[in-house]
Parts: C-alpha cells; structure tokens; sequence
C-alpha cells in the first residue's frame, strides 16, 4: 500500500523565492543611532530645516518611550544601536535622473523580483516606484502622471520639491509621537513614495510602490504619504521582499492616508518579506503603522492586504471616519508558517455621523505559526447610526500552529450598530483524501480550498494583483513540488 | 477488472483484514456484507489509497497494475471512484468547481481535452437533474450544510459526471429515506454497465432490492467467509450473521 504520509503538513515547506542578494556597492551609515546620524541622514537627502527639526523632535521623544509588550509575538529583544539607519546603493553622482542612470544590477534585481519597469510598466498600466533598501530608485511614468496633475515621486524628493505640501500633510495622521516605532520611523525614515492628487482627479493609472531590503544590518524605515483632495480617487499598490539573512532584519514603515470630502484611496499590499527558514532563524520583523484619515464627508478609505512574509508582523492598518457617511474597509489575508507570527488586524474609530466600515480578517496558520486578528471598533458619542461589520476567520493547517482573535469594542452612542462574526476551521487530511479521491492533487487541492477562504479578499485587489497574491499564496505554502 | 489477494491489513496496529481473496470482473455489481467492524469500510478505504492503512500481505491488481502502489489520485485517473459513508465538507470551496477540477484533471489524464465552463455546466446540470439535485447545489460549498441525504445524492452526482471504471460505494444507502434511497439507486443504475465494476458496501438488504447484485459476499473476520447470488442477501437477511460464522468455524 502506498504509504506515503501526503498530509498537510508535509506541504508547508515551500521556499522562500526572492532570497538573493544583489551585489552592489553600497553608502551605509555603521550601525548605532544618535542625533548625528539623524543629521547625517537629513543631510545626505538635502533636506529643509522643517524636516530635521521633526526628526529631531522624534528621535528626543523617542528616547523615553517603551517598546510595546502588548502583542501577541515572541522575539529576543532588539539592540536598536547594531542596525544601520540608512544604506543606499552607491551612485557615482547623486539620485539618478532617469531609468538609464540607474544602475543596471538595480534594474535586474528588480526584473527577478518581477516588478514591472520599463516597458511592462506601460502595458500593465501600472506606475512603479521602486525603494530599494532605503533610498528611492526609479519612479516610472511620471510625466503621464504629472499631466493629470498628480504628483507621485519619491518621498525625499517631495520634501524639497513639494515642502508646503508635505510639511501641511506630514505626521497629521501618524504624529511624531504616536507609537515606539512610528516615532522612530519619524525620526531615521529614508524614503518611501509621495502622491498626491489634487481634486476632482481620478488618477489613470494604478500606482505601485515595490520596496527592497538588500544590505545586512539595515533596517528599512520607508514612509509614504498619500492625499487624495476633494472627489479625487487613487488605488496604490505596495509590494515587499528581502534576501535571505540569517540575522533578523527590522522593518518599521508608516504609511499615512488622508482622503478629503468625497476622495477615495484603495492601498492594496502585497507582503513578501522574508519569512525566516522553516526552523524560525532570520527574517524580517515588520512592524508597520498605517492609518488612513476620512477627514471629509463622503470620503472612503480601503485597505487590502496579503501578508505572506516577515517573520514578526506587527500591523493594523486603521481609519479613522471623521468625514460624515464617511467608510473605512479592511480585507486582510494572513499568512504564518513555520515559526511566522503575526499579530495583525485594524482599527477602526467612528467619529462623524452614518459612518460605516467592513473588516473581512482570513488568518492562515501552518507549521508552528501564531496567527492574532487584533481589531478595535470604536464608536464615539457623536457617531450617530455608525455601523461596523467584522468578519473574523482562522484556518488552521496543522496542529502545532495557532489562531487568536483579540476584538476589542468601544460603543459610546445608542445608535450605532457593531457585529462581530468569527470562525475557525482546520484543512484536514479528510479534505485532502476527499479531494484526492476524486483525482484532484494534494496541491492544487490545498490552493483550492485556501483560495475559497481568501476569496472575499481576493476580490478586493486589482485584478492582476489578485492572480499575484493567489500565486503567491500557493507557493507560500507550497512543499512537495520544486 | 480487479483482483485481490491474500490481502491483510492493519490499523493501528489491530489486524483488520486477515487474507482476503476478490474477483470482480467488468459489467459485475458485487455486494459485500457483514457484521460491524468485520473490516468492509477499511478494504474500500484500502482499495481507494486512504492513509492510515498498513498492508501487511497481499496484493491488489486492477487493469493489470498494482493499485496499492498508486497514490489516490493516480487511482482516480485509471477510473477508480469512491462514494464515501461520510462525504467531507470543504467550506468556500464551490461543488462546480471541485467537481470541474476533477473533471478536467481526469480528461487530462486520459489525453483528453478539457471541457470549458459552459459545456461543462450543462452537463452538470443535466445530471443534476436527473438526481433530483436542486439548483441552489451550484452555488454551495462542497457539502457544507448539506443533509445526510443531499451528501448521498452529491456523491452519486459525482460518480455520474466522473464516470468511473471501478465504483465503489461505502454505505451509500445508511441515512437515506425510502425516496432518497430510490433516487440514489437510480444514480447507480444508470451507471451499471458491461465495462463498468461496482463494489457496494450494504448492511442491508434493502439497497440491494434497487440495485440487484451480480454476487453477495460475507466478510466477517477479515476475510470472505461466503459468496452468494442475491439469495444469499435475502438469507442474511432473514437469519443473520450467526450461521455463516459458525459455517466457516466448522
């Protein structure tokens, strides 16, 4: 009889893909963090005094700050003086002006990864910001952007061509002191994306960030500002990856949104971050702030995730519903395998009237991994007939793994209405066998059966991003074959 | 068509099978009876390439091949199909879409070419159809919420789109009322044919008044005590157990 033990966990052994090391010559900062190497930063980027200023503001804040203890994550404690606060490929000259002056390693780094520069970029119709470890590569196309008048460049490059606009914007979401690692992010941040579109515009295209961490030692701390003015409509897509290191590598990003009267934003992320080997050694802890602002009435604010990678993520993405009939949604996919943690969920604070928001949370948990939806609904007193809807699912794909649900419920008005919905379920052997049986593979079998759980996420990211994630998943949890 | 020798299996290391001997030709519809826990779950379960199992002894040939050798797939693609006692739910997992998947992975094993979508629907639906299976089944996640009853009728549908050489029903009558029963053996009737072997697990006798057995067999023990025409069922029926045991002690 054929014995072999096909079963679920024999499957979870994928590899990790995007675990190569580009080799180029790199400026990195040695390691340790002071208010010289804040300067140094600041400097190197030419910044204006309004910039240092906040970051030294940051850093001083910082100093008597605690890291948070309250997550459902384990790891040895972080020696925030061994990481390096900025690396950035060495240029000849400074920034390059074009895709031509980048250097070529660069370009094939990025070509691997798949990103789609260049002429890929036209026909997927997608605009590609690439930050590679900490500073900005190459932005395509920005002129057909800059007719429509929105603005997409890299951040460091906004802060001196655009610095009315990013000093109004900058930290109006995300303060400098609102949290350990966004203030630290505030404080050593080396670049991220920059857009704004001003009203009334509905951005042509779909725009992309990808984000690589490459040199040893570093910590990559982007940061991105989105605006969206009065009607205006912007879908962002991020995309992360690392190399395989055996050390533990920190990733502390904030993203901030901020849609006026009547805009929308959709930020979709794909996150790929290196997960660790399959015995929990190396790979990233992210530990992310983003928080998305419906200052305006009418305004809608979405976050759609897919996280399948870093070895810590520490992350919940959040809208706060200011505007009147205002919407905030989040879609998340959660990914641990192996000794992945993941302590990640949303926030979602009710401010104005008949505002609404939808949390759809899929967690997956395979090997030894822990899985945590952390969600706050909060409904203030002057949030008449708010309602929220949460949707809550776990899927376990072993019995050494875990799945947990931290919702937390904050109703200050009578009318407001909240629902919470949880489920937890187990891929089975049965399953397996029963798929099998009917000449379905183990494989496609799994992918079939954690597709229809991601499903209600899926249908939220732009389409060629859906085919992405779904491929993803399938080798995130891919064994067997390969 | 399949040919079973000697075969001996564990289960958690309790012997279950004790050299169990079967021949079924094409074109046969064999049903095996006996007391609970004599092993006739664990031989459909052998026969299909459920883990779990250990052959000890003994061998299985269908078409020619050693079927133990096969994984379960491999085993579905040369036409092997098992009707489970217990079909399994898979949440957010669509009936069309398992059963197309299926479909297609079989049609590409044989070299054929794949049905689309639309083709494929109105096959379904066609059989669906003559199941009695009502449409709001295209919609729903593999037998989730499913009755006792409408599980039966899906794994029948399953065994009428897939269309297999070797059909192997485990209990497919227990938990069915009289008018689902008759439904189900109208499913497994229109399949009898001469290229086509059916090996049907019953209790009782009353599945096989739907579905007349070619030959009836007793496996008590482990083993094939006593084979039979239908008679044999309605014998069992009748007496019980008790006399073919103490037949095969003398």
């Amino acid at each position: 009889m054929a014995t072999e033990p096909q079963n679920v966990e024999k499957l979870m052994r994928g590899e990790y893909r995007h675990g190569f090391i580009t080799d180029i010559e790199s400026d990195t900062v040695p390691p340790g963090l002071n208010e010289d190497v804040i300067r140094l930063i600041s400097a190197k980027k030419n910044e204006p005094a309004f910039m240092l200023e906040w970051r030294l503001k940051a850093y001083r804040h910082w100093l008597g700050m605690q890291e948070p203890l309250w997550a459902h994550v384990k790891h040895p404690p972080i020696d925030y003086q061994a990481i390096s606060y900025y690396s950035a490929p060495k240029s000849k000259r400074n920034a390059p002006k074009s895709l031509a002056e980048v250097d070529p390693k660069l370009l094939e780094t990025y070509e691997k990864l798949g990103v789609p520069l260049h002429e890929r970029a036209k026909l997927a119709g997608v605009a590609v910001d690439a930050v590679f470890d900490s500073v900005s590569v190459a932005t395509t196309f920005r002129k057909k952007l800059a007719e429509a008048g929105v603005i997409f460049c890299p951040f460091s490059e906004a802060v001196k061509e655009h610095p009315a606009l990013v000093e109004k914007y900058l930290g109006s979401v995300v303060p400098y002191s609102d949290n350990f690692f966004a203030t630290l992010n505030s404080a050593v941040f080396s670049d991220g994306s920059f857009v704004f579109v001003p009203k009334g515009v509905r951005c042509p295209m779909e725009l992309s960030t990808y984000f690589r961490i490459n040199a040893a030692n570093t910590g990559q701390f982007e940061r991105t500002l989105i605006v969206a003015e009065e009607g205006a409509y912007v879908s962002y897509l991020e995309g992360c990856t690392a190399p395989m290191r055996d050390e533990n590598q920190l990733h502390a990003a904030v993203v901030e949104l901020i849609a006026l009267e009547g805009a929308q934003i959709k930020y979709s992320t794909v996150q790929n971050w290196y997960p660790g080997d399959e015995n929990g050694v190396g790979g990233i802890y992210n530990f992310v702030t983003k928080r998305g602002d419906c200052r305006g009435a009418n305004s809608r604010i979405s976050w759609t995730q897919v996280e399948t990678g870093s070895a810590i993520t520490w992350k919940y993405p959040s809208v706060l519903l200011k505007g009147d009939n205002s919407i905030g949604e989040f879609y998340s996919v959660a990914v641990a395998n192996h000794y992945q943690q993941a302590d990640t969920g949303t926030k979602m604070i009710h401010i104005g009237k008949n505002t609404r928001s939808t949390i759809v949370s899929k967690g997956i948990s395979a090997g030894h991994g822990q899985n945590s939806y952390r969600g706050l609904v909060k409904m203030l007193a002057g949030a008449e007939h708010a309602r929220n809807y949460t949707q809550c699912d776990s899927l376990l794909m072993s019995n050494r793994c875990g799945a947990h649900t931290f919702p937390y419920m904050e109703v200050r008005n009578p009318t407001a209405k909240v629902e919470h919905e949880a489920t937890t379920s187990k891929i089975s052997d049965d399953q397996l066998f029963y798929c099998r049986s009917r000449g379905v593979s183990t494989e496609d079998a799994v992918n079939m059966i954690v597709s229809g759980f991601c499903k209600d996420v899926f249908k939220e990211l732009p389409m060629e991003f859906a085919v992405e994630a779904q491929r993803l998943l399938a080798v995130t949890l891919e064994g067997a074959v390969g | 068509m399949l040919s079973i020798k000697n075969l001996h299996a564990k289960v958690e290391g309790r012997d279950i099978l004790k050299g169990l001997d079967l021949e079924v030709q094409a074109g046969e519809v064999h049903a095996i009876m006996g007391p609970n826990g004599s092993g006739k779950s664990t031989l459909v379960h052998i026969l299909a390439g459920r883990d779990g199992y250990e052959v000890t002894a003994g061998s299985v040939s269908y078409l020619g091949k050693d079927l133990l050798s096969m994984v379960p797939e491999e085993r579905a693609h040369a036409g092997v199909f098992l009707a489970f006692q217990y079909p399994v739910e898979i949440p957010g997992v669509n009936n069309v879409y398992l059963l197309k998947a299926a479909y297609n992975a079989i049609r590409k094993h044989r070299g054929e070419e794949q049905l689309d979508a639309m083709d494929f629907l109105a096959m379904v639906k066609a059989k669906m159809q003559f199941m009695e299976i009502d449409p709001s089944f295209l919609n729903r996640a593999v037998n989730e919420g499913f009755s006792g009853g409408e599980k039966k009728r899906n794994e029948i549908l399953q065994m009428l789109v897939l269309e297999p050489k070797l059909a192997l029903l485990d209990e497919t009558d227990s938990g069915l009322d009289i008018d689902a029963l008759k439904v189900v053996a109208k499913g497994i009737n229109r399949l009898r044919s001469p290229e086509r072997a059916m090996v049907m697990v019953t209790h009782y006798q009353r599945l096989l008044d739907y579905i007349e057995p070619d030959l009836v067999h007793v496996l008590a023990g482990g083993r094939i005590l006593k084979s039979g025409d239908k008679n044999l069922a309605l014998e069992l029926e009748r007496r019980g157990y008790d006399w073919v045991l103490a037949e095969a002690a003398a």
